[in-house]
């Protein structure tokens, strides 16, 4: 059974939008952030209209069914993950869950597993998005630890023959995307979580990319830690997810400080909640952990499988298309094994950004730049690259149209001269 | 929206035939400027002689509205006093500022009122002040200098 995905663009208000005169929408640049459909914003709104107060906090109604509503989207976003309520942080970003860990570790003392020393190693990968690099830059400066990365081979896929010698014994942190944001790659965990748990390292799951996009379970993965972003799920802005094991999360000091993460407080000193509460200080974004439970409901009812397999349908249509089309150079695996619906191109003698413009004229919405991964680019060889990503409510006929759009954009821009 | 008004025919022909697009071997000073939203670079030598602009070149990298920008305002500076380079300058600014109300003083800027469509486009005005504000930079560092 493959999606109805006619059915699906009514629940999406902003798809049935002109843009640029009247042009139809065509939104491609999912990667970035996805759209969202009514009953987010439905459940986002009606937090505010009917139970809003602050949660976790007071004995009145309303702040009881605002902690119930909050630990509520706890729950769905642990059953979307396959993890236990406990295991879930809600931070506000994915940004701010890899910040959270890298400080975390930071304030790790001597005596806990986290604690990071000089002469220690954090690994990361060259195709990762610089929300899961500078952290970690960051960490390593503060901490005297080394930072060395797997690089990518030619088809943009995990190089993995010095694995052995990159994860070695000194490594305490691997932290790696499951799908590059700028290749489509899906990274395979199996042998780089063995390598890293053999050698006593945590392994850090960016799934920014792909926890939208195909069943996830943290299980399954045997991973230690996973973070993705509220907004690319359908979800609102301002919620993001981190997901620990339940014996990790307890050792990892907190991060930030203030209200609702305390145990106990005097002048002087205080004690810390039980995780997740500890990772949790302030009034929670309450509303946007709603939305985001909303979304995944969204997702969960079409289903991950139907989701992954159509965004893959789409993949092989444009890389497809795109391969009859002279001279264009796909960034990434030119086939649908093991990746996912982000595809990254150049245009012989057209600037990205020229390209982005011609087809925004027409209404199409892609991604052009670095893609927050400079050093991925450098990789390639490229300053910028243009990107097109797909979701649940693209159709085959906008992919038709983005192929005919780079078309013409080469008339348009062979024209002079 | 027409998306000539943009690329207007002489943007697309300084973007395939840059004037002035080659280091030259002396110069005052060098500066290098990046757009950080999207990597597009430039890196500009000025060299002034008997107060006039006496060579001004660059090499980059960019899309067609950032390196026809810096070809084209090249051209109009070169032999041009620091001082009516910066009336050019501080016109292009107002023309990018301008939201497309504005259509440009062909006298001051000539070519580079081709540039009006751009400041429709709030994304791309970066990309057509890249090479103009590198320009900014070098003759602010030769001054200093000079002092």
């Amino acid at each position: 059974m493959s999606l109805d995905v006619g059915l699906i663009r009514k629940d999406f208000p902003i798809l049935g939008r002109t843009v640029r005169d009247g042009k139809r929408l065509i939104y491609l640049d999912n990667g970035a952030t996805s759209q969202k459909p009514q009953q987010v914003l439905d459940a986002e709104m009606n937090f505010y209209l009917m139970h809003n107060a602050a949660a976790h906090r007071g004995a009145h109604q309303l702040a009881e069914e605002a902690t119930e509503a909050f630990e509520n989207a706890r729950a769905t976003v642990a059953r979307f993950l396959g993890a236990a309520d406990e295991e879930i942080v809600i931070t506000k970003s994915a940004t701010e869950s890899l910040n959270l860990l890298a400080y975390s570790m930071g304030n790790a003392p001597s005596n806990n597993r986290f604690h990071i020393a000089p002469g220690d190693r954090i690994v990361v990968t060259e195709m990762e998005h610089h929300a899961n690099l500078i952290p970690w830059q960051e960490l390593a400066k503060r901490t005297g630890a080394e930072l060395v990365w797997l690089s990518i081979d030619s088809e943009g896929r995990l190089d993995l023959s010095k694995l052995d010698t990159v994860i070695n014994g000194k490594t305490r942190v691997v932290s790696l995307t499951h799908q590059s944001n700028v290749l489509g790659t899906i990274n395979p965990l199996d042998k780089i979580v063995a390598r890293a748990h053999e050698v006593g390292s945590v392994v850090i799951l960016d799934a920014c990319q792909s926890a939208p996009h195909m069943r996830i379970n943290v299980k399954e993965l045997g991973i230690d830690f996973l973070t993705f972003s509220g907004h690319k799920a359908l979800g609102p802005t301002g919620v993001g997810v981190l997901w620990g094991k339940s014996d990790l999360l307890e050792e990892l000091p907190p991060f930030l400080f203030g209200g609702s993460m305390i145990d106990t407080v005097t002048m002087l000193d205080s004690t810390w909640a039980p995780a997740p509460r500890k990772f949790e200080a302030g009034v929670p974004n309450m509303a946007q952990a709603v939305g985001l439970q909303a979304g995944l409901e969204y997702l969960e009812k079409v289903g991950m499988e139907k989701i992954h397999a159509h965004e893959l349908n789409l993949t092989q249509q444009f890389i497809q298309g795109l391969s009859k089309i002279e001279g264009i150079e796909i960034f990434g695996p030119t086939t649908t094994e093991s990746r996912g619906g982000v595809v990254s191109f150049a245009v012989p003698d057209i600037h990205p950004h020229d390209l982005g413009q011609f087809l925004d004229n027409q209404g199409i919405a892609v991604r052009t730049g670095h893609h927050c991964a400079w050093p991925l680019n450098k990789a390639l060889g490229v300053q910028s690259t243009t990107r097109a990503s797909f979701y649940l409510y693209n159709e085959a006929h906008e992919i038709d149209s983005l192929l005919d759009g780079i078309q013409q954009a080469q008339e348009y821009f062979g024209r002079s001269r | 929206m027409n998306l000539d008004n943009l690329y207007q025919e002489v943007i697309l022909d300084h973007y395939k035939n840059p004037e002035n697009k080659k280091l030259s071997v002396e110069k005052d000073v060098q500066v290098h400027h990046l757009n950080p939203s999207c990597g597009d670079e430039v890196t500009l030598n000025l060299t002034l002689e008997s107060g006039r602009i006496s060579n001004i070149s660059w090499e980059g990298n960019g899309c067609s509205i950032s390196m026809a920008s810096t070809s084209i305002m090249s051209t109009l500076l070169l032999g041009k006093s620091p001082d009516d380079a910066k009336k050019i300058l501080d016109s292009f600014m107002e023309l990018m500022q301008s939201k497309g109300s504005a259509k440009g003083d062909e006298l001051l800027l000539e070519d580079a009122v081709a540039f009006a469509g751009v400041s429709k486009y709030p994304a791309r005005i970066k990309c057509a002040l890249l090479g103009w504000m590198a320009y900014k930079d070098a003759s602010l560092q030769v001054e200093a200098k000079s002092k």
